[in-house]
């Protein structure tokens, strides 16, 4: 029998969400009561210093956190599912290792200009990795891809192929640079939300809801593949139609998520499937159970970037792995004694 | 109506693994096809369901070629049981015979009651909650085989229905043999066309109407077991002597080696 039902897992992230999300608002550097958040929400707060960091460092710092966290651990569902391997990620497909080219380029080659450059609002960077982990994407799927149809076995050796590729490249690139860059590279590749603006949120708001709303057609799709290619065709799945969408919006959420907070590793591989042995496989509810758990996790592990180091901040990609790792260990070993 | 290979030849990396095949599996009849391994017994299902396209010649579905059907529509007409199954993901059973609903629109309710009746039907009902992975092999193939049942559980207005099986009963005791000819046979009476690999001649001699001996990747021979299974063919077939007995209840051919 399974540990939880699906609708109460739901409920439960429902609620931890925004609790989350409250108490996030009020930690940091400076620490902010919960009464003078509310007041400052309401308009009451007497301090201009407490409203701006609430709403113009905090609150899109949060949002960022929320939105990049449900759309990579969406998009590792919808891998996991599609590759028939729980242990796949939306790294697979090559699109983290070639944002990570096309940013460290950015950094390398533009450096001198890049704090001034940048393109509606955006740092060349984060436009760097998008373009790379796009292409990376592309240049996978189509290795893949012939007449009969995409291959995901060789797309996952074509993947590992362009990945090394990239870490080729990324090594050629961190050979070349300079103290600086190196610095900003390996940050970059910690993954980091703390340049979080509201533009950043809006981009990665309207992919987020994008990517929630089309994944659920594809739901039970996926829960057929599962099966196995040939029978889900004969449950009458275009099957490569479903690849080709899915793997097209998991290259775009994850090539914004990259751009916009660098690499945020373990939420893509790790959410997904803690999510799967609580509630199953079943991804009409597998899909958004993760993304919200995807999301408290980032929210949370952000909040706790911000505090541990007071009054300087870690990358929050650091945490994310600090905290779910051990917890997966966990649920190893738990499940190793009940076999 | 008729699921049909018409003149079918399959060439595949230099092999020629089916050469001008001419078969019909009708509505309402059991159609078993036997051979030795490597005869071509699983690429003739595969070009039957669609699976793979045949190198020349057409198979047609109710008297329309297989491909042009919309894919959902052909879903609802053709099920398909494979060898063996890849799942290896934590659904219980009556998840996966839900998969089998995939193609209907009939309802949470409807659906639900029929995963049921089909669990049922295959003696799996006390796997319901139980996770696939955990199964035995016999376990899972009769749940598999409660899937593709599920999916074509009720007539549709679309045509004639057909299912096809690979080796249903490879990882099965006896008793489940019997259960799944019992099945075969009832859904024959449905007007449900049955076409199924078996590798046990006896089995296939007793349900089949139609049995088809491959051999090279041609039909040696096809017809009622009755006229067919002569000492002589499955010497030449399957290169072993045997004696053509009759079952002394069913009165069908027994194959003794």
């Amino acid at each position: 029998m399974r540990k939880l039902s699906a609708l109460s897992l739901v409920w439960v992230l429902v609620i931890l969400l925004p609790v989350a999300g409250l108490v996030s608002m009020t930690v940091g550097t400076v620490n902010i009561s919960l009464l003078d958040a509310f007041n400052a929400a309401l308009g009451h707060s007497n301090s201009l210093q407490i409203e701006s960091i609430l709403f113009d460092i905090r609150l899109p710092r949060i949002l960022l956190a929320v939105f990049v966290g449900a759309v990579l651990a969406s998009t590792g569902a919808v891998m996991q599912g599609l590759f028939r391997n729980p242990l796949a990620d939306p790294s697979l497909i090559g699109v983290s290792s070639g944002a990570s080219v096309g940013a460290s380029l950015m950094i390398v080659t533009a450096g001198g200009f890049i704090q001034g450059g940048a393109l509606v609002g955006l740092s060349l960077v984060a436009v760097g990795a998008f373009i790379g982990g796009f292409a990376a994407t592309l240049l996978v799927y189509r290795l893949a891809t012939s007449g009969i149809g995409t291959s995901v076995t060789t797309m996952l050796l074509a993947g590992i192929a362009i990945g090394a590729l990239a870490g080729a490249l990324n090594s050629l690139l961190t050979y070349f640079s300079d103290n600086d860059m190196l610095r900003q590279i390996s940050l970059w590749q910690m993954g980091n939300l703390s340049g979080a603006s509201w533009l950043k949120v809006g981009i990665m708001g309207a992919v987020a809801i994008l990517l929630m709303l089309l994944f659920p057609r594809d739901s039970r799709a996926l829960n057929a593949l599962l099966l196995g290619e040939s029978e889900a065709r004969h449950l009458g799945i275009d099957v490569q139609q479903v690849k080709r969408r899915l793997i097209v919006l998991t290259a775009l959420g994850v090539g914004v998520s990259v751009a916009l907070a660098g690499l945020v590793g373990f939420v893509g591989l790790i959410m997904p499937h803690i999510v799967r042995l609580a509630i199953g496989p079943d991804h009409r509810w597998l899909v958004p159970a993760s993304a919200l758990a995807g999301a408290t996790l980032l929210v949370i592990a952000d909040s706790l970037a911000r505090i541990v180091v007071i009054p300087a901040e870690l990358p929050t990609g650091i945490l994310t792995a600090l905290l779910g790792a051990p917890f997966f260990v966990a649920l190893l070993l738990q499940q190793r004694k009940e076999v | 109506m008729t699921l049909r290979a018409d003149n079918v030849s399959l060439h595949l990396s230099g092999f020629d693994l089916l050469r001008n095949i001419n078969l019909e599996i009708e509505a309402g009849k059991v159609t078993a096809i036997v051979g030795p391994n490597g005869a071509g017994k699983s690429s003739l299902l595969r070009v039957l369901t669609g699976e793979l396209p045949a190198s020349q010649g057409d198979v047609y579905l109710n008297g329309r070629p297989l491909e042009s059907w919309p894919m959902l529509d052909r879903a609802k007409l053709l099920a398909v049981l494979p060898q063996h199954s890849l799942l290896n993901f934590p659904f219980t059973a009556d998840e996966v015979v839900g998969l089998g609903r995939i193609p209907h629109q009939t309802g949470l309710l409807k659906d639900n009651q029929i995963i049921a009746e089909a669990l049922q039907l295959v003696d799996a009902n006390y796997l319901q909650t139980r996770f696939y992975t955990q199964m035995s092999g016999g376990e899972k193939q009769r749940v598999q085989l409660a899937r593709v049942l599920a999916q074509i559980w009720q007539p549709s207005h679309l045509g004639d229905q057909f299912l096809v099986l690979d080796e249903p009963t490879s990882a099965f005791d006896l008793s489940h043999q019997k259960l799944t000819l019992d099945i075969v046979r009832q859904l024959a009476t449905r007007d449900v066309g049955v076409v199924m690999v078996l590798h046990d001649l006896n089995l296939a001699a007793r349900c089949a109407d139609n049995l088809v001996v491959f051999d090279g990747g041609v039909i040696a021979a096809q017809g009622g077991p009755q006229e067919i299974l002569t000492e002589q063919l499955i010497d030449k077939v399957f290169g072993v002597k045997s004696i053509i007995a009759q079952h002394p209840v069913t009165k069908r051919p027994l194959v003794i080696t």
